[in-house]
């Protein structure tokens, strides 16, 4: 079976360490295009003047935290399901991740709603559910490292996650119709119905960049994770010294 | 399985839990005391503007029902995993999740049903008027055995664990969300004068959910505690 | 191209202190993210390698 063969470590690593700078390449000629894109081509928008290109960054960070989640899940799923190693270091690696993203997109959510809004903060869904978010990946981190046994940290943290994703589309519509009952306090988050086709493609371009340096990010981390956990071999280039090491033993 | 022997394995769990409850009643009247505490500290802090103290009730009164489970959820787990009995229990033919299910109803009797019994006498202190206390009443009433649903998963996933009374905080909060939004609203909107009918069904269908999702993911995490 | 001088464009029509935090921001993270898995993937290697020769020594003793 394909999936066998690549899951094991010793062809996942080597096969990680090749793809790393491939797909740290393209986020980089990517995000190059896209800031190029979103500072120099897309025109100023006649509502928000200037402050709309924080989506630029806020949006992508806003859509990688989601997709992040949903696929560290699907990872810890799997790890339950088929009883794979590799699965549960795969969410292990997504997590630090799409916290970051989590934490990123409040705070450019933060900056774009300040002068558009004219608050950092409101209790909108979208909002709400990217900061219940952020907890729920503070909890699948936290509830990793307070368990000694790998086994068990593994599996419960992703018994943890798994529930988390049932509770966030959860959360989303419960704040929306909890604003619909508190009028005052809702705000229309729509940016403008009508985007002009280089702001579009500029965010297009930049999600997709943030989701290579993710891919390449995970994949790095990942990397350090098998080497934490699996004491022997190295299935790195090794030095001289520790091919020694390994020969004798 | 036949309909009577699973009943009977869930009453049998029931009724030890109850009982060994009674022995210590002193837990259950804690938790009590830390409800009405709690909701008191709000009118000292916010001052005793009736007006203010009326808008602040449903939110109030929900978070103070959303920590007392909180604070209990130790108990579920914990005694029976320290003496042992947690472990025959996964060994016993009857499916976990409805041995999970007992001990989760049991938990709900202890530290949820005082809640929604002493709930109007709070919803006083704070001016509630009397269609908004029945309507406190019933969304605690189908709120708080979610909470204890949901509840029982992160008390699971912590069995045994360092520092557990704050990580399972950390897990439980974000996933009791829906609940109090559904739960507070139902009250908001019936003073409001819309009515609490449609919070108090989304209410009923978070409880359905969790009865069907909770005592799996539960009895999945007691498992891997147990491993 | 919108932007008269370089002055106008770190001005942002006025926002820049919102559009230049977010995307600093953004930048640190992103930086921060990966230096530290450089230094993770070092302190793990170099506890591997001690790990192995710690190994030889044992068996040579």
């Amino acid at each position: 079976m394909i999936w066998s063969k690549y899951s094991a470590p010793q062809t996942f690593y080597p096969l990680a360490g090749r793809l790393i700078p491939w797909f740290a390449a393209v986020a980089i000629i990517l995000m190059v295009v896209g800031l190029y894109m979103g500072f120099f081509v897309a025109p100023t928008d006649f509502q928000q003047g200037e402050s709309y290109r924080i989506i630029f960054v806020h949006v992508p960070a806003a859509w990688m935290s989601m997709f992040l989640y949903v696929v560290m899940a699907i990872w810890a799923g799997v790890g339950m399901g088929l009883n794979a190693r590799l699965s549960f270091m795969m969410a292990q690696a997504i997590a630090p991740t799409g916290a970051m993203f989590t934490f990123l997109a409040l705070l450019t959510g933060a900056m774009w709603g300040k002068p558009t809004w004219g608050a950092w903060w409101v209790w909108d869904a979208r909002l709400t559910s990217e900061l219940i978010l952020l907890f729920q990946y503070a909890g699948v981190m936290l509830l990793r490292t307070s368990i000694d046994d790998l086994r068990r940290a593994d599996r419960s943290s992703a018994v943890f996650a798994l529930v988390g994703v049932v509770n966030v589309p959860i959360i989303y519509y419960s704040v929306q119709w909890w604003n619909t009952l508190h009028q005052g306090a809702s705000v229309s988050m729509a940016t403008g119905s009508k985007m002009a086709a280089t702001m579009l493609m500029a965010m297009l371009i930049m999600t997709i960049a943030f989701w290579m340096y993710s891919i390449a990010v995970i994949l790095a981390r990942v990397r350090c994770v098998m080497i934490e956990r699996e004491s022997l071999p190295t299935w790195d280039d090794k030095p001289a010294v520790i091919h020694e090491a390994v020969e004798a033993r | 399985m036949s309909h009577s022997s699973m009943w009977d394995s869930i009453s049998g769990i029931i009724r030890r839990d109850l009982l060994l409850a009674m022995r210590r009643w002193s837990d259950a009247a804690m938790s009590v005391f830390f409800l009405v505490i709690v909701v008191s500290l709000f009118p000292l802090g916010v001052g005793p503007e009736p007006a203010v103290l009326r808008t602040i009730a449903p939110g109030v009164l929900w978070v103070a029902a959303l920590l007392t489970c909180l604070l209990s959820l130790s108990r579920v787990f914990t005694p029976d995993y320290l003496d042992g009995v947690l472990e025959q229990m996964v060994l016993v033919p009857q499916p976990l999740s409805l041995l999970v299910l007992g001990k989760v109803l049991a938990h709900w009797v202890i530290s949820g049903l005082p809640v929604v019994l002493l709930s109007p006498l709070l919803g006083l202190q704070f001016g509630l008027d009397g269609e908004a206390l029945g309507v406190l009443v019933l969304s605690l009433l189908l709120g708080t055995p979610t909470l204890s649903m949901i509840g029982a998963i992160g008390a699971a996933l912590v069995l045994g664990v360092r520092g557990s009374g704050l990580l399972v905080a950390l897990l439980v909060l974000p996933l009791y969300v829906p609940v109090l939004i559904f739960g507070a609203g139902a009250v908001t909107s019936s003073m409001a004068g819309i009515g609490g009918e449609a919070n108090l069904s989304l209410l009923g269908a978070c409880l359905v959910l969790s009865l069907f999702l909770a005592p799996w993911a539960t009895a999945a995490a007691l498992r891997i505690a147990l491993e | 191209m919108q932007w008269g001088s370089a002055s106008e464009f770190f001005a942002m029509g006025g926002y820049g202190l919102y559009v230049w935090t977010s995307f600093l921001a953004t930048a640190l993270c992103m930086v921060w993210e990966v230096l530290a898995l450089w230094r993770r993937r070092a302190a793990a290697r170099a506890e591997q390698r001690a790990a192995l020769l710690g190994g030889t020594d044992e068996t040579a003793a």
